[in-house]
């Protein structure tokens, strides 16, 4: 019983770190989309965020005011998107694919210039980070036998952005299916005409999920910079981004099942790193590249329709315009 | 009319030392950038330490992404940039063809081989320094496990590892050697929370000595290390500094030693194509012990390390070379 909680409990504690970023970053592209606004550009929105954090907790050698930065960061990218996506009715994608361009570069940049370091910024110290966190009584927990190591090492001994990305999702999903507001924005990105009709700005329902997307983006950017790593290095969201969308998709715009695609990336890929190298009989080593791949492949089957059907809302990626 | 002779004299001076200085150096860098607190920083340092030396200024380009590094090399051959150091394996077949398109030029490989009469290859040997690697991670061991973590999964980086378990093994027969690798794209050298996540998981299954080489993946691999109070070992460039008295040495390939010997090479006309490999016996590899790590390594691995070191020289120790077969015997 011990041994097999040796083994699970890290997994499951690593699934839960590398899947809080791919929840924040799926939990932004739902509400965007939600209100009918493609966000390609979560990678890039991510990117700054954990830039700002990194560079903001380097000079202040604080935490919060990283996360602010990053917020505010991510917002000013995020409303460059809503300008050109809803005020000029741009291309989304296209938009969202030049919001990561940018950040790639920029990021790069503002770091060589500010920092000197080539694109890096400075290693933080544990005060400019977020730590795990102990629960009150998990020692007084800690003889019970099962339970006791289940409560200090898995619910508990997580950073506290983990624990609010779990929260955001039953918010989220109140948000959405029972609040006046979300039930406007959901039908920005079903039917604008309707909330059009109804008297109700639908430039405005989709610039405000566009900034939701934007604030939650750039929490889960100072995650990964601040969280999970001690600094910001050049593209260092390697494709998280993309992943929270294809977990997004696979979660068919619902933040239930977004959690629950989001826990599934995160523990393919805590399973991956264990099993690198491991030799599996009949099969030999054991494929890691396999499992990386997977979050896309499923993503391909499931767009391409051979289990279940992905139904985004369907207005995103339209811009909408008044009929006269 | 004497001003006019001085002038006339110090203008024809200066001419003849422009003359016997006539290099304009240029260095291509791998993807994890000149500052990757490793393995192009430690180039990057050579080239400025000529320039500062010298007094020649050495040009310098970082490529964003693969395709870059043709047009990069293509663009400094062109400008007349001459010698031209390419940073990396992944740049051999970018110098291979622009090498032959600029005959004329002189070009230098790191890491990698590419024939030419006017290439000149640089190349480590990465299994004896990893060796020591292994050798001393083994003895501060204290759970008989240690670990590895290799960026892109390459042979060059294989060759890191193997000689790192020979070391291990050497230093512990009964050691168990954890092995990561980041991923199969370059972005693996730049993925620092990867890194971190690796080390992480080792270190659960109780790894309490982590080896990287994986470029600026590696330093969260230190930072994870560090966090958890146990001990990582750097590479390329000395890396001891990074977490002082958490990082136990770094295998340190003398990049530097290398970038500025060549330049002082080309520009006194003593340059030659050709293969050049730096081990243990050239000091072109070894661990770095410093004030930061002092408090870490005792004496009797200090005697245990430059004994290793002898006898590898000496061919008394020979520790196989991954790339010589792509495998490991262990």
């Amino acid at each position: 019983m011990t041994e097999a909680l040796d083994i699970l409990l890290p997994v499951l504690g690593a699934t839960l770190r590398l899947a809080t970023p791919l929840l924040l970053a799926a939990l932004a592209g739902l509400f965007s989309e939600r209100a009918g606004i493609v966000d390609v550009g979560l990678e890039g929105k991510m990117l700054v965020g954990a830039f700002a954090a990194a560079a903001t907790a380097a000079v202040t050698g604080d935490v919060l005011p990283g996360v602010l930065a990053a917020v505010a960061a991510s917002c000013l990218l995020g409303m460059v998107h809503a300008y050109g996506c809803i005020t000029l009715r741009g291309s989304q994608v296209v938009s969202g694919m030049a919001i990561n361009i940018i950040a790639s570069g920029l990021t790069a940049t503002l770091a060589l210039a500010w920092f000197g370091m080539g694109g890096q910024t400075p290693a933080l110290p544990a005060a400019a980070r977020f730590l795990p966190l102990d629960l009150p009584g998990a020692d007084a927990l800690a003889d019970v036998p099962v339970l006791g190591r289940i409560y200090a090492s898995l619910i508990g001994g997580q950073t506290m952005l983990v624990y609010l990305a779990l929260l955001l999702v039953p918010v989220s999903a109140f948000v959405l299916a029972r609040t006046r507001f979300g039930l406007r924005l959901r039908a920005a990105g079903e039917h604008p005409a309707a909330v059009d009709t109804a008297g109700v700005s639908v430039a405005r329902l989709r610039y405000a999920g566009v900034l939701i997307a934007s604030v939650l983006c750039g929490i889960a950017g100072a995650y990964v910079a601040t969280a999970q790593g001690a600094g910001f290095q050049r593209d260092m969201i390697a494709g998280r981004g993309y992943i929270a969308l294809a977990a997004m998709i696979l979660g068919g715009w619902r933040p239930g099942r977004i959690l629950l695609t989001c826990l599934l990336f995160g523990l393919l890929d805590a399973v991956a790193i264990r099993l690198q190298g491991a030799v599996l009989p009949g099969i030999g080593a054991f494929p890691v590249q396999a499992i990386q791949a997977l979050p896309y492949l499923l993503t391909v089957v499931l767009l391409a329709g051979f289990m279940g059907r992905a139904i985004p809302p369907r207005a995103s990626g339209q811009p909408y315009v008044k009929e006269r | 009319m004497k001003v006019l002779l001085a002038t006339a004299l110090s203008a024809l001076i200066s001419l003849g030392t422009a003359r016997a200085a006539e290099i304009t150096p240029a260095i291509v860098y791998d993807m994890g950038g000149k500052f990757d607190k490793s393995f192009n920083e430690g180039v990057h340092k050579g080239g400025q330490d000529f320039a500062r030396s010298s007094g020649i200024a050495v040009r310098e380009f970082e490529p964003q992404n693969d395709t870059q590094r043709e047009q990069a090399l293509r663009n400094f051959a062109r400008r007349g940039q001459n010698p031209i150091i390419a940073v990396g394996f992944n740049q051999a077949s970018a110098v291979k063809t622009v090498a032959a398109e600029f005959p004329q030029i002189r070009f230098v490989i790191i890491d990698s081989v590419v024939e030419g009469p006017n290439v000149e290859s640089v190349l480590f040997r990465e299994e004896q320094g990893s060796y020591l690697a292994g050798l001393i991670a083994a003895l501060k061991s204290s759970t008989g496990k240690v670990g590895f973590i290799g960026g892109m999964d390459v042979p060059l980086i294989r060759r890191f590892a193997c000689g790192y378990v020979q070391g291990a093994k050497a230093g512990n027969p009964k050691i168990e050697v954890l092995q990561n690798m980041t991923g199969s794209t370059p972005t693996a050298w730049n993925d620092p929370v990867r890194g971190a996540e690796l080390a992480r998981s080792q270190i659960e299954r109780g790894a309490d000595v982590i080896f990287h080489a994986a470029g600026a993946t590696g330093n969260g691999v230190l930072q994870a290390a560090a966090d958890a109070g146990k001990f990582g070992i750097g590479v390329d460039s000395n890396q001891n500094h990074l977490h002082p008295g958490s990082v136990l040495t770094s295998m340190v390939k003398q990049l530097d030693v290398a970038t500025r010997t060549t330049l002082e090479a080309a520009r006194d006309g003593s340059w030659k194509a050709g293969k050049q490999v730096l081990g243990l016996a050239e000091d072109g590899v070894g661990l770095a012990f410093d004030e930061n790590n002092a408090s870490v390594v005792t004496p009797e691995m200090r005697r245990r390390i430059d004994q290793a070191k002898v006898d590898i020289i000496a061919g008394r120790v020979a520790v196989h070379d991954y790339m010589s077969n792509n495998s490991c015997p262990n």
